[in-house]
């Protein structure tokens, strides 16, 4: 009982945020559910879920905006559940923006520290640095309506900058800019946390912003955690049929079978032996994944420990790879490959892939074996 | 190979298709609005005429017809010797009375009913929407009902027949309606905006103060719009409210116009309606553009 009322410093120890049993109702519909998260100094830590996963909902809590139904929130070591947004040390960047219309950049840059009581010289000094990193000092003097969407998020960002905090919010920074503006913002963000080292906590339904930007993701769905890994843990290792089919682009191929004795039986048979189960594997129905680009053609093909004939029903060329729609027994199956080969629909294809490189879920709760 | 130069354009149409200058669906909808422009234009421009005339000239009928003779003598009258019944200082006295009500009535009740707004949408508390409920029915609650509580109030409070009395009354009556429009302009704004001001460290006052009236000057102008034509145009409430001293403009030019003794004076009466409908019409014609522009803002969202 006493760990519990007590806040033993050691346990938030090289935390920047911990969220401790978080649950968050709107009347009689629960968003959040016993959520808990550690977030390490300096992290930088990707919300990734589809859109209505709770991930602002989320956000808002640790910010302060919305009032927890139970649980709580540490952020530096203090335990901010009680505590208004401005005190919390923390600074937010929004979807829409939300630069104040009616104040200059400079204006917008100043609220924060003018609200705090902070000393003119110390505004102007703070406002000058956070202009210099973001490029804004010839835009200082202008109203927000006179900028573009590029600059308008920089001013944002600009916003939470001054105010020297410990943890950056964004909610979604990027979502309302064109593909070009959100990629070279991107990198500019990846960069500022490089130099600032500040926590950053980061809320995207986008799986590019998450596996480019993260030091490691949350992948919620249904205001659960999924999974919370580095990009590549992810990528590679799945948790459960969820996030396999929620990261990669195209998505993972899925066959059902079922597994017996280490041998996976569905349209085709794949000897499991080298997999690495998470746990001594019992027989049952399971779902087999393989990654489109982790299917070989051709020679590789040919030395690849599993292989097998598809016809290509249609191909997708993209430039630098191409995509060959086909199916194995009744699943779709997607193959991606280099871009400069010829193929054409209705030819037939020896394909090989690697047991090594796949995934297998249990097909009734869906996690991996 | 010789090329013959191919003309560039080939016949047929090409670019704007040409217009008549006045098609038939275009004089129709001139004729309709020339009709109806007629049709309101015509008392204003026989009270006008009339004002401008001396008696002699009305009594030989002819209203239509512009005066012969020019004279201001009965809008002079109107304003400074009309008689009402007791006192013979024309309306002078009823327009101060009026901007006495107007003045304070129009900026206590915006300054209340914008926060009302804002707190109503940004800060919901428990059970603020049974209270925005609440308001909203006060809305429909037919004034008659609420004549005669009224009285005693003011009578208890003391400000019975004064026009503080009025003010207070004005500004309840104001309330419900314009509560609603800034709540509605206050739902349409982001949320965000709110959210980032909260962060900033803004307080109740501060965001309302230094983020959301600087961008809210539409819906103000609206608002000012609605009280000032509304509680300039109130007759009843002055009538059962005030005392002579203290009527308002309408309830003066009502008297003035409806006094039995002696000839009727058309020419001031018509100088007396037109001096009492000035202020609304200027405010209008002042404030036209923002007030489209208010009202659409308001009506983007509910
Ligand atoms: N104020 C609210 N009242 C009721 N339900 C809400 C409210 N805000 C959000 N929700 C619900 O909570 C869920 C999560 O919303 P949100 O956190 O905004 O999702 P997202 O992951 O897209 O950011 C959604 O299903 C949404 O409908
Ligand atoms: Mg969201």
């Amino acid at each position: 009982m006493l760990d519990q009322t007590h806040t033993p410093a050691a346990a938030l120890a090289g935390l920047s945020v911990s969220i401790r049993d978080l649950t968050l109702s709107f009347g009689s519909v629960t968003v959040l559910k016993d959520l808990n998260l550690d977030i390490g100094n300096g992290e930088f830590l990707v919300l990734l879920g589809a859109s209505g996963c709770g991930k602002s909902t989320l956000l808002n809590c640790i910010a302060g905006l919305i009032e927890p139904t139970g649980g709580q929130i540490f952020i530096s070591g203090q335990n901010v559940t009680w505590a208004e947004p401005s005190a919390r040390g923390i600074g937010m960047v929004f979807q829409s923006y939300a630069l104040y219309p009616q104040m200059t950049v400079e204006g917008n840059l100043s609220f924060g520290l003018r609200n705090a009581g902070v000393a003119r010289d110390e505004i102007a000094r703070r406002v000058a640095r956070a202009a210099e990193i973001l490029q804004l000092q010839p835009l200082l003097k202008r109203k927000p309506a006179a900028l573009s969407g590029g600059q308008r998020q920089r001013v944002a960002i600009g916003r939470a900058l001054v105010r020297d905090v410990d943890v950056f919010l964004f909610d979604e920074p990027l979502s309302n800019l064109d593909a070009k503006l959100r990629a070279e913002l991107r990198v500019e963000i990846k960069r500022l946390h490089q130099n600032l080292k500040n926590t950053m906590i980061y809320v995207t339904h986008d799986q590019i912003e998450a596996m480019t930007l993260a030091d490691r993701i949350a992948i919620m769905k249904g205001g659960i955690v999924q999974q919370l890994a580095a990009p590549l843990e992810i990528y590679n290792r799945p948790a459960n049929l969820y996030v396999a089919g929620f990261i990669g682009s195209p998505p993972m191929n899925f066959l059902k079978g079922r597994l017996e004795n280490r041998l996976f039986k569905g349209a085709i048979t794949v000897p499991m032996a080298d997999y690495d189960f998470t746990t001594a594997p019992t027989d049952g129905e399971v779902v087999f994944g393989i990654r489109p680009e982790h299917v070989a053609l051709g020679a590789a093909a040919e030395t690849s420990p599993i292989r097998t004939e598809i016809t290509v029903e249609v191909i997708e060329p993209m430039g630098a790879d191409t995509l060959i729609w086909t199916a194995i027994g009744t699943d779709p199956f997607r193959i991606r490959i280099d871009g400069q080969t010829r193929i054409a629909p209705g030819d037939r294809l020896t394909i090989g892939f690697d047991p090594a490189c796949a995934s297998l879920f249990d097909a009734k709760t869906e996690n991996r074996l | 190979m010789i090329d013959a130069p191919f003309p560039r354009t080939l016949s047929g149409p090409a670019g704007s298709r040409p217009r008549t200058r006045i098609a038939p669906k275009r004089l129709m909808i001139y004729a309709a609005l020339l009709i109806v422009s007629v049709y309101y234009l015509l008392p204003l421009w026989v009270m006008v005429m009339t004002s401008l005339k001396g008696m002699p000239e009305i009594r030989m009928g002819n209203i239509f017809a512009p005066p012969v003779e020019i004279t201001f003598e009965p809008w002079v009258k109107a304003w400074s010797s009309a008689c009402t019944g007791l006192n013979c200082d024309g309306l002078s006295r009823g327009f101060w009375n009026s901007v006495m009500i107007v003045v304070p009535s129009v900026v206590i009740s915006i300054a209340v009913a914008s926060v009302n707004g804002y707190a109503l949408v940004n800060w919901k508390f428990r059970g603020s929407e049974v209270f925005f409920t609440i308001l909203l029915f006060g809305a429909f609650i037919p004034y008659q009902v609420m004549i005669y509580p009224l009285v005693i109030i003011l009578r208890e409070l003391g400000l019975m027949g004064s026009v503080w009395g009025l003010v207070l009354v004005h500004t309840i009556f104001g309330m419900p309606i314009i509560t609603l429009l800034f709540r509605n302009y206050f739902a349409s704004l982001p949320e965000e905006l709110f959210k980032a001001a909260r962060v900033d460290g803004a307080g109740f006052w501060g965001i309302f103060l230094r983020v959301l009236v600087p961008m809210s000057l539409p819906i103000f102008t609206v608002a000012v719009i609605l009280q000032i034509t509304g509680i300039w145009n109130d007759f009843l409430f002055g009538v059962i409210y005030t005392k002579p001293d203290t009527y308002p403009m309408t309830v003066q030019l009502n008297n003035i116009v409806n006094s039995v003794q002696g000839v009727k004076e058309y020419n001031v009466n018509m100088a007396a309606t037109l001096l009492t409908g000035l202020v609304p019409l200027s405010i209008y014609l002042i404030s036209g553009k923002l007030f489209v522009r208010g009202i659409a803002a308001g009506a983007v969202k509910g």
